[in-house]
C-alpha cells in the first residue's frame, strides 16, 4: 500500500496550529498558508499571483508580511502566500508592521510603473484587483517619471481570448491554471525582465476547453474575452447566481445582465462541484438566446399549411382540441429543469392518460430504460468519491468532452497522486492522454475493483447491448461506486421527475399499484395509467404507424435521435414547446413559446443528484416556463395538473418525495454477438464538447477553438486503405457518406472513430446511425 | 606577508596541463583511487571536517550540503556542477576549466561517489565555446581511460557525466533556475522548499556545487584535512582563486589562502596602473557592495568581508582607479541586471527597469538631490523583497556607491553632466607585456 492509499484508508486527524496575526490568535489546519489564516481573521493581505486553487508561486511579492517564529524574526519580509503556518508564529501584516506596509507599497508602486493605467477603457475597470489594491495599498501619487514599456495591443491568444500585454502584471495565474488545473500548457511566459510576457506556442494553439477561466482569474484587464470586450462596464451589470444548462457536471454560474440582456457568464463558486472553474461552453455559449429566431408569440398552422401568430387562449384551445381524448406521447428533451420535466411527467399521466413519455432525445435502449429506472435513480456517488477513489473506470463516457468538470476533478487526482484511470474508448483522446487512461477493449479487463473504486457510465453505454448488464454485475460483485453521467444537464432531473415510460415522479414504478396510489392521491386523480409506456423511439414508431395520433415535444432536435425521427412525426398532431424556430417547429401544428434558462427560475439535478437551483436572471421577462404552459393546456383539456408556477411545482415535488417501496429488479440483457465485418469497419463516435450543438449557435469565437473533425483509424488500416495522416477518406453506409481527413492512432484495426456532430461529421444525418458498419475508402 | 598557494593553478603554465596525461603526470586522478576505497560517508565526513566552503558565492559548507542528501531512499541522486559563471568580474571557473578540466572531473567522480549519484552534470555557460570544447574533450578522454562510465577503476562504481551548454542567462547560475534550465525549461528560480537536496533535478535529491568547490576536493583527499586547514582563517579554511581585473598592472588569477588582503594581492599584481590610485573595488563581483581604499587591509575571507559590510562572493576583485566615474560604472552594472532579470518577481523586473532610467538621468546630470533619496528608497523597496538574490545584487552597487561617493552623484548635477574624462579610464598600459 502506498502512503497515498493509506491516507485514503484512514480518516487522518488533522493537526491544528495556532498563530498570532496582528495580535489576534487564529487556529487553522496544519499546512494552511499565512495569507489564508489571515483571511480567517478578516485580514486582507493584498495579492496578485496567489490563488487558493493554484500552487503557491511567490512571484508578485505583493503579499509581504513580517514573520517571527519562536521569537526569531525573519530578517526580511516574507511572501505570506508561500509560507505555511507554524506553532509559535507571530505575523505582522501591513496593519501592524511598518516594514510590511512599506514593502507592500513599494511593490504596488513597481507594478504600476509599467502599467498603462487605461482603466477608463479597460473591461476590468470597476472590478479590478489591481485598481482596488492600488487604492488600498498604493501611494497616492506615482514617483515614476520615466518611459513605460509598451506593446502592441491586444493580441489574440485564441479566437476567444485576447491579451493586452501592457496590462499584464505577470502573476502567472493564467499559465499556472492552464498547466496545473486544465493540463493544457498551451500558454507560457516568454522572454525575460520587463519584457516577459504571456505567449502561445507557434505550433499548438491555445485550444483548451477551459481557457475562459484564465480570463476570470486574471487579476487585471490583460486577458479579456473576445465576445465581451468593450461591451459593458462592470458597475452597469447586475449579477445573478445561476446554474449551467449545458451539461450534467452542474457548474454554479454567475450571469451578468444589463438591461435585460446577458452580457457574460462566469464560473460560480461551489467547492463541492466546480470549485471555481467552468468550461468554455458554459461560459460562452449563451448567444443562442438572442441568435436564433426566438419564438415570442404562440402560433398555429393554418389551412394554408403555414404557421400564423395567434393569441395564447386561441393557441391553447387549438392544442387542447388536438390532444384531448387522443392517443398522444410526450418527448421531453434533455435540458429541461426538474420542474418542467415534472410538468411534462404529470401532464402525460393526468392530461393524456399515458406513460408514453421519454426525456432521451438520443440513442437509447430498453436495457438502458431498465438500468435507469432500477439502478441509476438510486446511485449516491459524488465528486467526493472521485477525490478519494483508488481507481476510476470510464465506460461509454469521455469526461473532457461530455462532462468537463468531472474531467477536471479526475485530472486533479491524476496529477496529485497518479490516480489510475481505465477507459473503454476505442482510442486515446486528448482527455484520455491527460488522464493517462489505460484503454480496455472489453469489460472483462477491469480488475481490482474495490469499494473505493468509482465506475462512471455515460449515456453512450446504451449503444452497446449488454454493457449495462455487465456493469451491473461488476458493481454487485465488487461493491464499487457507480455513477451515471449523461451528457445533458436535464437528464438526471427528468429521470427523477418520472419523464420516462417506467417511472412516476420520485422513482415510483408505474407498474406498482402502491406507487400509483401514492401519486394518484397526491395529484387528486382517480387513477393513473398502469402499463409501462413507450420510449422515445417507440413513440416515434407508433406515430409513424398511426398507433399514436399526437405528440407534445419539448426542446428536441430530431437529428439527435435518428435520421428518420422527423419524418416519423409528419402525420401526427405536433405540439411544440420551443424557445426558437427549429426543425420541429417547422412541422408542428401548434408552437408555444417558452422561456430560456435565464428567463425563468427552476433547478437542475447534477449527476450527483444534487439540486442546482437558480432564479430568474431577467426579472421582467414575459416568457413562461414549460410547466406553466402545460398547466394552462391541461386546464383547457379539463384535466388540470395544478402547476401554476415553478415554485408551486417545486413544493409539490418536495412534498411527494422519493419512493421508499421496493424497486423492481434490473432486467439484464445479453451481449450482442459480434457480427462478421468483412471489409467493413465498426463506427464509433461521441460528441466533442464544442461542436454543432444547437445551444452553441451564434458564438463564432467559441467555435473557433473547437477541435477539428478527423477520422481516427489504426496504422494497419491506413496502410490497407492506402492513406497517410491528413489525407481524406470517405466513410459510407447504405444511407449516406462523409469525408474526413485521417488521423492515425493506436486502435483496433476494425474500428473507425469520427466526431458525432462536428463540422463535416454529423454522423446521424450523414450516415444514418451512430453505431454500425461502414465502408471506408480513400477519398 | 602571505605567500601564494597555487594548488588548482599549480601547473597552469605547463603546455599540456589540460590533457589527461598532463594531469596524471602531476598526480592527477590519484584522489579518485583513494576515495573509491573509502566509504562514501567517510568522504562526506572528510570534506565536512576540512571546512571547505562553496566557492560559488554564498560560502555554504560543501560537506554539509552533501550530507543533506537523504541516503537509502531508493531514488537517483544527482551532482550538478555550476559552471555558468556570468557575474560581472567573475572569471575564475573559465580559466580553471581551460587550463585543467580534469581536476573538475576528478572532483565530480569523488563528489558523486560520496552522495551516491550515478549521473552528474556540468552546466556550462554556452557562450564560451572554447571552454565547452575543452571540457568535452576531457570528458571523452576520461571515459576512454575508464574514469567515467561503468565500474570506474574496477571498483564497481558507475558514473555518467553529461556536459550541458546553457543559453547565456545570468539567472541560470542561480541553482534552482539552473535546474529548470537543465531540465529543458525556461530558467527561472524555483520556490523553496523543497530544496534541491530533497527535490532537485527531475525532483530527485541533488547537490549543486560551483566548479571551484568541486575542483578543490581532490587536493583535500590527497593531502588531508590538516594540510588544507593550515591555509586560511578560523572559519574560512583553505586556498582559493582571487580574480583580479581592472586598473591593475598584472590582472589575473591569484591563488592564495583565504584571508589575504587586497593590499597583499595588489603587491603581487604589481600594483595599480602607473600614476593612479585605487578608488573603489568589488570584493566578490558586481553583486557585492563596493569597497574603497579604506578597505585595503580587510581580510578577504567570508567573515572579514561581511564584517566590513560586503560579501566575499566569488572573490572577483574588480579594481577601479580615480579616473573612473562611479555613477557610470554603477549604471553599466544596473543595465546588466535589468537585462538579466528573469522577470518572475515584481521588484526586480520593474525595479531594475526604473533604476536604469534614473541612473541614466543622474549620469547625464539631470537629477536633483531629492532623486538620490528616491533612488535609495527604491533600492530599499527591492532589497530583500525579491524572489531570489539577483535583485539584492542589483542594488548592492547603487547603495554602496551612494554610501561612499554621494558627492560624486551631486557633482554630476552641479556640472550638468559627467565631470570625468571618459577616455582617461580606458587608456591602459601594463608592465612587462
Ligand atoms: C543570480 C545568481 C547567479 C548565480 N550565478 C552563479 C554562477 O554563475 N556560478 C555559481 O557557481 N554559482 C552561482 N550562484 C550561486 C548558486 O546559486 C549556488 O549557490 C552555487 O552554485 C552553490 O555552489 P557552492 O556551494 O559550491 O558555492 C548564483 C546565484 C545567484 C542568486
Ligand atoms: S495575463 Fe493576467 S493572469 Fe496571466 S500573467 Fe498576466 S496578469 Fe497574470
Ligand atoms: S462543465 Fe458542464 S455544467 Fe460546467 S460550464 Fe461546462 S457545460 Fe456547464
Ligand atoms: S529577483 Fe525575481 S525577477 Fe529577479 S532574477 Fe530573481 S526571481 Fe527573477
Ligand atoms: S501573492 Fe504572494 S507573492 Fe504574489
Amino acid at each position: 500500500m502506498t502512503p497515498e492509499q493509506a491516507l485514503l484508508e484512514t480518516e487522518v486527524a488533522i493537526e491544528m496550529i495556532t498563530v498570532v496575526i496582528d495580535g489576534f490568535e487564529v487556529t487553522v489546519p496544519k499546512g494552511t498558508l499565512v495569507i489564508r489564516a489571515a483571511e480567517k481573521l478578516g485580514i486582507q493581505i493584498p495579492r496578485f499571483c496567489d490563488h487558493p486553487l493554484l500552487k503557491p508561486a511567490g512571484a508578485c511579492r505583493q503579499c509581504l508580511v513580517d514573520i517571527e517564529i519562536n521569537g526569531r524574526a525573519f530578517p526580511k519580509p516574507q511572501a505570506s502566500c508561500t509560507i505555511p503556518v507554524e506553532n509559535n508564529m507571530i505575523v505582522k501584516t501591513q496593519l501592524t508592521s511598518t516594514v510590511a506596509e512599506k514593502a507592500q507599497e513599494g511593490i504596488m508602486e513597481f507594478l504600476l510603473i509599467n502599467h498603462p493605467l487605461d482603466c477608463a477603457v479597460c473591461d476590468k475597470g470597476g472590478e479590478c484587483p489591481l485598481q482596488n489594491q492600488a487604492m488600498s495599498t498604493g501611494r497616492p501619487e506615482s514617483r515614476f517619471e520615466g518611459v513605460k514599456r509598451t506593446f502592441e495591443k491586444p493580441i489574440s491568444i485564441s479566437s476567444q481570448v485576447l491579451l493586452d500585454r501592457e496590462r499584464c502584471v505577470l502573476c502567472a495565474r493564467c499559465t499556472r491554471f492552464s498547466e496545473e488545473i486544465a493540463g493544457d500548457p498551451f500558454i507560457t511566459l516568454n522572454e525575460r525582465g520587463a519584457l516577459q510576457q504571456v505567449g502561445i506556442y507557434e505550433k499548438d494553439p491555445f485550444e483548451s476547453y477551459y481557457s475562459g477561466n484564465t480570463v476570470q482569474i486574471c487579476p487585471v484587464g490583460a486577458l479579456t474575452g473576445t465576445s465581451y470586450r468593450f461591451r459593458a462596464r462592470p458597475f452597469d451589470l447586475v449579477s445573478i447566481d445561476s446554474a449551467c444548462e449545458h451539461c450534467a457536471s452542474g457548474c454554479a454560474m454567475r450571469t451578468d445582465i444589463r438591461r435585460g440582456k446577458t452580457l457574460r457568464r462566469l464560473a460560480g463558486d461551489d467547492p463541492s462541484v466546480n470549485e471555481e472553474w467552468n468550461c468554455d461552453k458554459g461560459r460562452w455559449a449563451f448567444k443562442y438566446l438572442t441568435n436564433r429566431e426566438r419564438v415570442t408569440t404562440p402560433m398555429i398552422r393554418g389551412a394554408d399549411g403555414e404557421l400564423h401568430e395567434t393569441s395564447w387562449p386561441e393557441a391553447i384551445a387549438f392544442a387542447a382540441a388536438g390532444l384531448k381524448d387522443k392517443r398522444a406521447g410526450v418527448l421531453v428533451g434533455g435540458r429541461t429543469t426538474v420542474e418542467d420535466a415534472y410538468g411534462y411527467s404529470k401532464f402525460a399521466r393526468v392530461a393524456l392518460g399515458t406513460n408514453d413519455i421519454d426525456f432521451r432525445a438520443r440513442p437509447h435502449s430498453d436495457e438502458e430504460t431498465s438500468f435507469l429506472s432500477r439502478v441509476a435513480l438510486n446511485l449516491k456517488t459524488t465528486y467526493k468519491d472521485i477525490d478519494v477513489a483508488d481507481q476510476v473506470v470510464l465506460l461509454g463516457f469521455e469526461p473532457e468532452e461530455e462532462s468537463p468538470i468531472v474531467f477536471l476533478r479526475i485530472y486533479k487526482q491524476v496529477s496529485k497522486r497518479a490516480l489510475p484511470v481505465l477507459s473503454d474508448a476505442p482510442f486515446a483522446s486528448r482527455g484520455s492522454e491527460k488522464l493517462g487512461a489505460v484503454l480496455i477493449s472489453d469489460l472483462s479487463k477491469i480488475a481490482n475493483l474495490t469499494t473505493k473504486s468509482v465506475v462512471i457510465v455515460g449515456e453512450r453505454l446504451a449503444e452497446t447491448r449488454g454493457a449495462f448488464s455487465s456493469v451491473y454485475e461488476l458493481i454487485n460483485k465488487s461493491g464499487a461506486k457507480l455513477a451515471w453521467i449523461p451528457r445533458r444537464s436535464g437528464e438526471p432531473g427528468a429521470l427523477a421527475a418520472g419523464a420516462i415510460p417506467t417511472l412516476l415522479p420520485g422513482g415510483r414504478p408505474v407498474t406498482d399499484p402502491a406507487a400509483r396510489v401514492d401519486v394518484a392521491a397526491a395529484w387528486s386523480v382517480e387513477s393513473l395509467p398502469t402499463s409501462q409506456g413507450r420510449s422515445t423511439s417507440e413513440i416515434l414508431l407508433a406515430l409513424n404507424v398511426k398507433n399514436l395520433d399526437a405528440v407534445v415535444i419539448g426542446g428536441v432536435d430530431p437529428l439527435d435521435i435518428s435520421s428518420t425521427a422527423l419524418t416519423q412525426l409528419l402525420n401526427s398532431f405536433v405540439v411544440s414547446l420551443e424557445i426558437s424556430h427549429s426543425a420541429i417547429t417547422a412541422v408542428a401544428d401548434v408552437v408555444l413559446p417558452v422561456a430560456a434558462v435565464i428567463e425563468k427560475s427552476g433547478s437542475y439535478l447534477d449527476w450527483q443528484g444534487s439540486p442546482r437551483v437558480f432564479e430568474k436572471a431577467i426579472a421582467d421577462s414575459l416568457s413562461r416556463s414549460d410547466v406553466r404552459i402545460l398547466s394552462m393546456l391541461a386546464d383547457e383539456m379539463g384535466s388540470p395538473i395544478n402547476l401554476p408556477t415553478v415554485s408551486a411545482t417545486a413544493r409539490e415535488i418536495a412534498s411527494l418525495g422519493k419512493w421508499d417501496g421496493t424497486p423492481v429488479a434490473f432486467e439484464k440483457s445479453v451481449s450482442e454477438k459480434i457480427t462478421e465485418l468483412g471489409e467493413k469497419l465498426n463506427l464509433k463516435s461521441w460528441r466533442l464538447l464544442l461542436d454543432l450543438g444547437t445551444l452553441q449557435g451564434g458564438e463564432a469565437n467559441l467555435a473557433g477553438t473547437a477541435r477539428k473533425a478527423s477520422a481516427h483509424i489504426s496504422k494497419a488500416r491506413a496502410e490497407k486503405i492506402g492513406v497517410k495522416s491528413g489525407e481524406l477518406i470517405s466513410i459510407s453506409s447504405e444511407l449516406g457518406s462523409l469525408e474526413l481527413p485521417v488521423e492515425i492512432c493506436e486502435m483496433a484495426d476494425d474500428l473507425i472513430w469520427v466526431p458525432r456532430n462536428s463540422i463535416g461529421s454529423q454522423v446521424i444525418a450523414n450516415l444514418g446511425f451512430v453505431n454500425g458498419q461502414v465502408k471506408v475508402i480513400k477519398a | 606577508m602571505t605567500k601564494l598557494t597555487p594548488v588548482l593553478s599549480a601547473h597552469w603554465d605547463e603546455k599540456d596541463s589540460f590533457t589527461i596525461e598532463g594531469y596524471k603526470r602531476v598526480g592527477g586522478y590519484k584522489a579518485v583511487t583513494k576515495a573509491l576505497t573509502m566509504e562514501p560517508d567517510a568522504v562526506i565526513q572528510m570534506i565536512k571536517d576540512s571546512g571547505l566552503r562553496g566557492r560559488g558565492g554564498a560560502g555554504f559548507p560543501t560537506g554539509s550540503k552533501w550530507g543533506f542528501i537523504p541516503q537509502g531512499d531508493n531514488k537517483e541522486h544527482y551532482l550538478v556542477v555550476n559552471a555558468d559563471e556570468s557575474e560581472p568580474g567573475t572569471c575564475k571557473d573559465m580559466p580553471l576549466l581551460m587550463a585543467n578540466p580534469h581536476v573538475l572531473i576528478e572532483g565530480i567522480i569523488i563528489g558523486s561517489y560520496a552522495i551516491r549519484a550515478n549521473h552528474a552534470f556540468i552546466y556550462l555557460r554556452g557562450e564560451v565555446v572554447h571552454v565547452f570544447r575543452r571540457v568535452q574533450q576531457a570528458i571523452e578522454d576520461a571515459y576512454k581511460a575508464g574514469l567515467l562510465g561503468k565500474n570506474i577503476g574496477g571498483k564497481g562504481y558507475d558514473l555518467e557525466l553529461t556536459l550541458h551548454a546553457g543559453a547565456g542567462a545570468y539567472i541560470c547560475g542561480e541553482e534552482t533556475a539552473l535546474l529548470d534550465s537543465l531540465e529543458g525549461f525556461r530558467g527561472q528560480p524555483r520556490l523553496r522548499p523543497p530544496f534541491p537536496a530533497i527535490a532537485g533535478l527531475y525532483a530527485k535529491p541533488t547537490v549543486v556545487n560551483n566548479v571551484e568547490s568541486i575542483a578543490s576536493v581532490p587536493a583535500i583527499i590527497n593531502n588531508g584535512i590538516e594540510w588544507f586547514q593550515e591555509m586560511g582563517t578560523e572559519k574560512s579554511k583553505g586556498f582559493t582563486l582571487y580574480s583580479l581585473s581592472g586598473h591593475v598592472n598584472n590582472p589575473g588569477q591569484f591563488e592564495a589562502p583565504l584571508g589575504i588582503t587586497l593590499r597583499e594581492i595588489l603587491e603581487l599584481a604589481g600594483g595599480i596602473r602607473e600614476g593612479h590610485q585605487l578608488k573603489f573595488w568589488t570584493p566578490g563581483g558586481s553583486s557585492t557592495p563596493l569597497f574603497t581604499d579604506q578597505h585595503l587591509d580587510i581580510p578577504l575571507d567570508y567573515e572579514g568581508v561581511s564584517a566590513a559590510g560586503s560579501m566575499l562572493g566569488t572573490k572577483a576583485l574588480q579594481i577601479f582607479d580615480e579616473t573612473t566615474c562611479v555613477v557610470r560604472a554603477v549604471l553599466r552594472w544596473s543595465e546588466f541586471y535589468k537585462h538579466e532579470s528573469c522577470g518572475k518577481c515584481t521588484p526586480c523586473r520593474e525595479g531594475t527597469w526604473w533604476l536604469v532610467q534614473m541612473l541614466h538621468d543622474l549620469e547625464a546630470g539631470k537629477g536633483t538631490e531629492a532623486d538620490l533619496a528616491k533612488l535609495l528608497d527604491l533600492c530599499d523597496n527591492i532589497a530583500g523583497r525579491s524572489f531570489c538574490a539577483l535583485a539584492d545584487g542589483a542594488v548592492a552597487p547603487i547603495i554602496s556607491s551612494l554610501k561612499y561617493f554621494r558627492d560624486e552623484y551631486l557633482e554630476h548635477q552641479r556640472n550638468g553632466g559627467c565631470p570625468f574624462d571618459r577616455v582617461a579610464s580606458t587608456i591602459f598600459k601594463t608592465v612587462g607585456v
